[in-house]
């Protein structure tokens, strides 16, 4: 493998199924075993310093596979290499010690924190995990980093519990906890979908922030591509296990190729009563992962679909330099 | 001119608890015609819930309505008996809950939410056209009419927001009240419920009020707007006055903090600070701990709504001129 040496992360071919559980009888009769494909077949690359965003609806495995790059749980296969190391099949120590350079914020600041444990507590844990520091000079770095996130005076919230801070500063001390081992790399899983509008900016402004002081690269994962719009260098469309569309967040918006980026284009919301709005053109609801349709898996919704379609599955082709799209309807020849 | 169908005046709402009184609502009016959008925008915390609860005389212990009338099509919506409460609650106003995931019985099929409803109301009509009528009533809102008989979980999100819009209508109310419909869906979805909404409101003639912290779905779809903060009207006008000519500071501010794809090159502000503990509120204006415009008078005194053209009234001293108080 060739590594660039401005990406940190790739990702080749990654798949995660789970095995549905049946009973014994079905077990007995049935002659394949079903599976749920979360991520299905799903490559890119992240490079250094880049906003990348996995967008797509809920089910479209976007949080699996951050949570796969991040080795939260083992890949069915495929390969991970973060910064030119191949740590598929890493263990022990050596995740461990990975770990300090790969962070996550969740989307629920209202689960990711220990209701009996203070914010600097929290905040400072990960410290003593990597053995990185204790005592007086934990209790400083965790002040400094609560003081960069905003969460001042420092000294207020180290003694604070979870419930006695608000949703965005929750998302604040979240961030703070992901920032003091001094990541390279954070994955971002819906961190502003919770918390109110007027809130979501400051938090979002802040990612910008710390990216251009500590030198980070998120690959963040959104339903919102009004705030992927804003935040993203480029966009992966995520449907049902695999990446449709793929590239720069300007082709993404002002060409999209695949007919399902167009449908979630056409969806979002814009702020202005003059605007005339189209019905979406989807047909019905996204299928069951357990059942993915064949061939191509959005033919069942897709308003363009031909026939060839149902039968064979398309592959991400390069529709422009860095555009990818995987659709049938669209080729070069 | 002729009476509203719903008019709501100077109603205030208080939770009295241990740590003090806390004035959810607080001297909201506003008026709702035939076929007509309503959205109501605030923070959590606004009081947007409440207001809609108490149209409907559901606020949660132990809040209560202290002051204010409702009256919907000429009737004291405050003065009735509970059985009476209780008929207009599937005639009159109908809510649409934002969960959809907790607001159905899981042991029940969806048919039977419907038999149950509608007998409720109407004990002459027999379960089986009951049955029937929830098969036409899922036809329109566009689920398959053999769902009658599966259970929610056998449902999606979106499918069981629907049938709670379908349960809604089924006793042809005159007004819908949707509490963030579309906050537990994503975006394809939430953009169906809306359009399925708005197609229910013009077949029927339904006038529907839109609770939703999100700006950017109400202004949209709704003919008038009304922003909550800390339980009261800080600005009302109808939706594209208030688009192109936000007055009140924390609407320029919404306004400025939520991303619009249409423009190339948006910068987005956030604004300072988050809102208020309603047991602790600021003296004179609420907003001002928040306001880059305050200045010394909006911390004393608290200000009123100003009107500051036809339709369009504003709770901010900067427009205290000449204009008339409500």
């Amino acid at each position: 493998m060739t590594s660039n040496p401005s990406e940190i992360l790739r990702v080749e071919h990654l798949r995660k199924y789970y095995p549905v559980e049946k009973s014994f009888l079905e077990k007995m009769l049935a002659r394949n075993r079903h599976f749920v494909k979360a991520v299905d077949d799903v490559s890119f690359d992240v490079r250094r310093g880049e906003i990348f965003t996995l967008a797509g609806e809920s089910g479209c495995g976007k949080t699996t596979t951050g949570k796969l790059v991040l080795k939260l749980f083992p890949v069915t296969s495929g390969k991970i290499f973060f910064d030119g190391q191949d740590i598929t099949g890493l263990k022990g120590e050596e995740l461990r010690a990975l770990r300090r350079k790969m962070q996550m914020i969740f989307q629920d600041p209202y689960a990711s924190f220990n209701p009996r444990m203070r914010v600097g507590d929290a905040v400072g844990h990960s410290l003593e995990i990597h053995k990185l520091a204790k005592g007086e000079e934990k209790k400083q770095h965790v002040k400094d980093i609560l003081e960069r996130v905003g969460l001042v005076p420092a000294e207020k919230f180290v003694d604070l519990f979870p419930h006695q801070i608000s949703g965005g500063q929750r998302q604040r001390a979240a961030m703070a906890r992901s920032l003091i081992l001094q990541p390279e790399f954070i994955v971002a899983d819906e961190p502003v979908s919770m918390i109110d509008v007027s809130l979501r900016t400051a938090i979002i402004d802040l990612m910008l922030d710390l990216r251009r002081d500590f030198g980070l690269t998120y690959l963040f994962i959104t339903h919102d591509l009004a705030i992927a719009k804003y935040i993203s260098d480029r966009i992966a469309v995520m449907y049902l296990g695999k990446i449709v569309e793929l590239g720069r967040k300007d082709a993404i918006f002002n060409s999209p190729v695949h007919p399902y980026t167009k449908a979630l284009l056409a969806a979002i919301p814009v702020p202005n009563p003059e605007r005339k709005r189209n019905p979406s053109e989807l047909i019905g609801e996204v299928p069951s992962a357990i059942d993915i349709p064949s061939g191509c898996r959005f033919h069942t919704r897709c308003k363009y679909a031909k026939e060839g379609c149902s039968v064979k599955e398309p592959e991400l082709v390069e529709v422009t330099p860095g555009h990818f799209a995987a659709c049938g309807g669209f080729s070069k020849a | 001119m002729p009476e509203p169908l719903l008019n709501v005046k100077g109603l205030s709402v208080e939770y009295r608890t241990s740590r003090g009184t806390n004035h959810a609502v607080d001297n909201v009016s506003f008026t709702l015609d035939k076929a007509e959008t309503l959205g109501i925008v605030g923070e959590s915390g606004s009081g947007k819930s409440t207001l809609g609860l108490s149209l409907i005389g559901l606020i949660p212990f132990p809040g209560k309505i202290v002051d204010g009338t409702i009256t919907l099509d000429g009737k004291d919506v405050l003065k009735l008996k509970k059985e009476e409460l209780r008929k207009l609650r599937g005639t009159g106003i109908c809510y649409v809950f934002q969960d959809p995931m907790t607001s159905l019985n899981p042991v029940k099929k969806i048919g039977d939410h419907f038999v149950e409803m509608i007998r409720a109301h109407q004990p002459k009509v027999t379960k089986k056209e009951a049955l029937e009528r929830a098969r036409n009533l899922l036809k329109d809102v566009g689920i398959r009419t053999e769902r009658v008989s599966d259970y929610p979980h056998q449902l999606s999100g979106g499918m069981r927001q629907r049938v709670m819009i379908a349960l809604a209508i089924a006793l042809n109310p005159s007004i819908i009240v949707a509490d963030e419909p579309t906050t537990a869906l994503d975006v394809i979805v939430q953009a169906k419920i809306l359009d399925l909404l708005n197609s229910l409101r013009d077949t029927y003639g339904l006038a529907l009020i839109l609770i939703t912290h999100d700006l950017s779905i109400v202004l949209e779809r709704s003919d008038k707007l009304m922003v909550m903060y800390a339980g009261q009207v800080m600005e009302c006008a109808p939706s594209h006055v208030l688009y192109s000519d936000p007055q009140h500071p924390y609407t320029r501010g919404l306004l400025k903090s939520i991303p619009n794809i249409e423009l190339a090159d948006q910068k987005l502000e956030a604004i300072a600070g988050s809102p208020p503990d309603l047991l602790g509120l600021p003296c004179g204006c609420r907003f001002w701990p928040r306001c880059k415009e305050a200045f010394e008078r909006c911390t004393k005194e608290e200000p009123k709504l100003f009107r500051t053209a036809e339709n369009h009234w504003v709770r901010c001293f900067l427009y205290d001129q000449e204009g008339e108080t409500q």
